[in-house]
């Protein structure tokens, strides 16, 4: 098992996400931007501070905060 | 021809893809637009004329989804649901088409006249992304139309669209296919319900999307032991594979549809290397903070002594009108004295910096450098256990903190919209920076130093206070959410949208109309009465004194335990409507002719000052005070209506006052213990 939580990414590593087990706001929002168990994700960068992390998703750039990738684990490729 | 007839359109989409630019070009009306998400918190309305029909367009605050789980998708979903609208356009960002079709898909389940607008289509050609919109039509059974609608391009085609899909009706025939558990379950549910009381798909959905294994005995039996057997089937929500579904449809219409480039944004990652690097982002950002304030501050310093000038010569002229007509001269006092050169001061001391500061502003808005801004410094809120949204709505309070207020809609979690709504007024607005502008050029700025450098110094200390205010905000937000606004941060998803080049033009046109003006427009109607009450406070004596020096003495010695006079207090006080006005009413009660005098430069001005006692240490004390005390007028009025409740109100009127009083004291003491060394 190769699953690492997306807080230990590190810049321009890609993966592909297995598990999200936030809680159920972000989750649902996390579904709205087409992040979804088997999408793939890049991490394009990474804030002062290590927080908040920025991925490319589908196209899109979204950041989400350290502690929110915690919860998200992804295989990376 | 055939007779004119009149539609409703609603126009939704998801945040940041260019809705208001088509509303604007479409209807001519000037929403304000900026590239960020969540601009639009409030539904707008437009109309405009297509081959003699009338069409009214509604302008949807951007969502990503219809689950309503923030305001504005509240407004959006009712909206769309309740089905006003005679046919909805969707703008997608054709740069970022494929997760922008998860929206469409669920508007095309609700609504029967759906049109794509496929906006930003020349970014993407920048970009090489291809898009087989032919393929899409044929796919989706929709309208597609690519547009351009910042240089008007495709408006004519889309208008065109709506009008076929308006007359036709019932075009859209596209419709998800969910897994079979859920296909079943929603036929199901649908049968059970007797014929009159129809249910539509949407809803028979929105009956599983909102179930959960423990809520099943609300149901009506059929429906229940529907739910039962969906529940025995899968094992995960299934929110989740409805929303997965409409996902994976996406990815696979994206790949029949789209060509991108491997690297097709990599402009945007370089750009984003540096302005929110980890090294640089910071001195760019201060940098530029910086490079604004130096442009609007030595930009701003000619323009407003020649229409001061000018201000002031007209003024001469009325009053040989007075003169020349016999008026009585109360008559010219009041109005010429008092309101006229109250009104000449706000104008030109406000209006240069404001015209240059608000299109520079706008122009960093429009390129999309805010959301980053919100990124670099998201740590630090989260730290202060608060969202990084409200450096978004920080920066909409330098331009007025009553509008910052109104953003703060943007932030989802109530607790930490609060915290940025108490905490907005320790951005410094426009109508502060003249005070701000005026005592840093007269005491910190360049009376030793000569031009550029002048500008340059007070540009520094300018820099200083608003960096002071950002500090103050995160010590402030901490403070709140560790005593009166406990819990912990929530979760915090922000899109970062591709940067566009801003249209300079534009820019500098719109901001000027729908800021400057705006901002300027209201002084002026605060200004002018406020110029009348203070000539009347100046003038009529009660005693051996007028009204205003017997105030002034009054708060005289509660202001010297902060490093103030009583004037200055006065003036923050008669201050509450607009802000504009504190320099104004202390150059009138210094003078104690009951009028503005013509000040010919900062120099006299600031001689004037030093006459009445103010020393360096009274100018960082209303540095600080105009930095930290009660919000004005509107700005209170705006926090009641945003939060509903008198407490909160209270405390976003106490909040800076208190803090204000407390750190002029320090100074006080510091500046006491420093002259006794």
């Amino acid at each position: 098992m190769n699953n690492i939580p997306l807080s230990k990414i590190s810049k321009d590593e890609c993966g592909i996400i297995r598990n999200i087990y936030c809680d159920e706001t972000l989750k649902t929002r996390l579904f709205d931007l087409g992040l979804i168990e088997g999408t793939k994700i890049k991490c394009v960068n990474i804030a002062m501070g290590k927080s908040p992390l920025a991925f490319d998703i589908r196209g899109t750039i979204v950041a989400l905060r350290k502690s929110d990738c915690q919860k998200i684990f992804a295989e990376l490729i | 021809m055939t007779s004119s007839e009149s539609y409703t359109i609603g126009l939704a989409g998801n945040p940041n893809v260019g809705k208001s630019t088509v509303f604007n070009a479409l209807t001519g009306m000037k929403q304000h637009t900026g590239n960020w998400t969540g601009k639009t918190v409030s539904t707008a309305f437009g109309k405009y004329a297509f081959n003699g029909n009338m069409y009214t367009l509604v302008d949807l605050p951007g969502i990503y989804s219809l689950d309503a789980d923030s305001p504005e998708e509240e407004i959006a979903g009712d909206y769309l649901l309740t089905g006003g609208a005679d046919a909805v356009i969707v703008v997608c960002d054709a740069t970022c088409l494929e997760r922008n079709l998860n929206l469409l898909f669920q508007i095309m389940e609700i609504t029967p006249n759906t049109v794509l607008c496929l906006n930003l289509i020349d970014e993407a050609k920048k970009k090489n992304i291809k898009i087989d919109i032919n393929k899409l039509e044929e796919i989706l059974h929709i309208p597609v139309v690519p547009c351009c609608a910042r240089n008007k391009k495709g408006l004519h085609n889309l208008a065109k669209a709506t009008e076929k899909i308006c007359k036709e009706k019932n075009t859209t025939k596209f419709k998800i296919q969910f897994p079979d558990c859920i296909e079943k379950i929603i036929n199901k549910i649908i049968s059970s319900f007797p014929k009159t009381d129809y249910l539509s798909r949407y809803d028979a959905l929105e009956i599983i999307k909102k179930s959960t294994p423990e809520n099943l005995e609300n149901y009506s039996p059929k429906v229940k032991a529907a739910l039962k057997e969906l529940y025995a089937e899968i094992d995960t929500s299934p929110l989740e594979l409805i929303k997965s579904s409409y996902i994976l449809t996406a990815e696979k219409i994206a790949e029949k549809i789209l060509t991108l480039e491997e690297n097709y944004n990599k402009s945007d990652r370089i750009l984003d290397k540096y302005l929110t690097g980890k090294y640089t982002s910071l001195p760019i950002m201060l940098a530029l903070l910086f490079l604004v304030l130096w442009i609007t501050v030595s930009g701003a310093n000619y323009p407003s002594q020649l229409i001061y000038n000018g201000l002031f010569k007209i003024e001469d002229y009325l009053t040989e009108f007075f003169i020349f007509n016999n008026l009585p001269s109360w008559l010219h006092g009041v109005l010429v004295l008092g309101v006229y050169r109250v009104l000449a001061w706000v104008v030109s001391v406000m209006l240069p910096p404001m015209a240059i500061f608000f299109p520079l502003f706008t122009l960093l808005e429009d390129f999309g450098y805010l959301p980053r801004v919100a990124f670099n410094l998201d740590n630090n809120f989260e730290k202060s256990g608060s969202s990084g949204k409200q450096a978004l709505t920080m920066c909409m309070g330098l331009g007025c903190n009553a509008v910052g207020v109104t953003e703060c809609r943007i932030i989802n979690s109530p607790r930490e919209r609060i915290i940025a709504i108490l905490t907005n007024n320790f951005m410094p607005c426009n109508g502060r920076f003249p005070t701000l502008i005026a005592i840093t050029a007269m005491f910190f700025g360049g009376m030793a130093l000569t031009a550029p450098w002048d500008g340059l110094f007070s540009a520094v200390v300018l820099s200083i206070v608003i960096v002071s205010g950002v500090i103050i905000t995160f010590i402030m937000s901490k403070i709140l959410s560790k005593t009166m606004l406990k819990g912990i941060p929530s979760s915090f998803a922000l899109e970062m949208p591709p940067y566009r080049p801003p249209q300079i033009g534009r820019v500098i046109v719109r901001s000027i109309f729908d800021r400057t003006l705006f901002v300027l427009g209201r002084a002026v109607v605060v200004a002018a009465p406020a110029g009348l009450i203070i000539w009347i406070m100046a003038n009529v004596h009660v005693g051996e004194n007028t009204i205003l020096a017997i105030c002034a003495d009054f708060l005289n010695p509660f202001a010297s335990l902060f490093g103030m006079d009583g004037i200055i207090l006065l003036a923050f006080i008669l201050g509450f409507p607009a802000n504009e006005i504190v320099v104004p009413i202390m150059i009138m009660a210094y003078t104690g002719c009951g009028a503005l005098i013509d000040y010919e430069s900062l120099e006299s001005l600031k001689t004037l000052f030093v006459n009445c006692g103010w020393t360096i240490q009274t100018a960082v004390s209303v540095l600080i005070f105009t930095l930290c005390h009660w919000p004005c007028s509107t700005t209170c009025l705006t926090v009641k209506k945003e939060t509903g409740s008198f407490k909160w109100t209270l405390l976003s009127f106490l909040l800076p006052t208190v803090s204000g009083f407390i750190l002029c004291f320090i100074v006080n003491i510091i500046f006491k213990l420093a002259a006794l060394i």
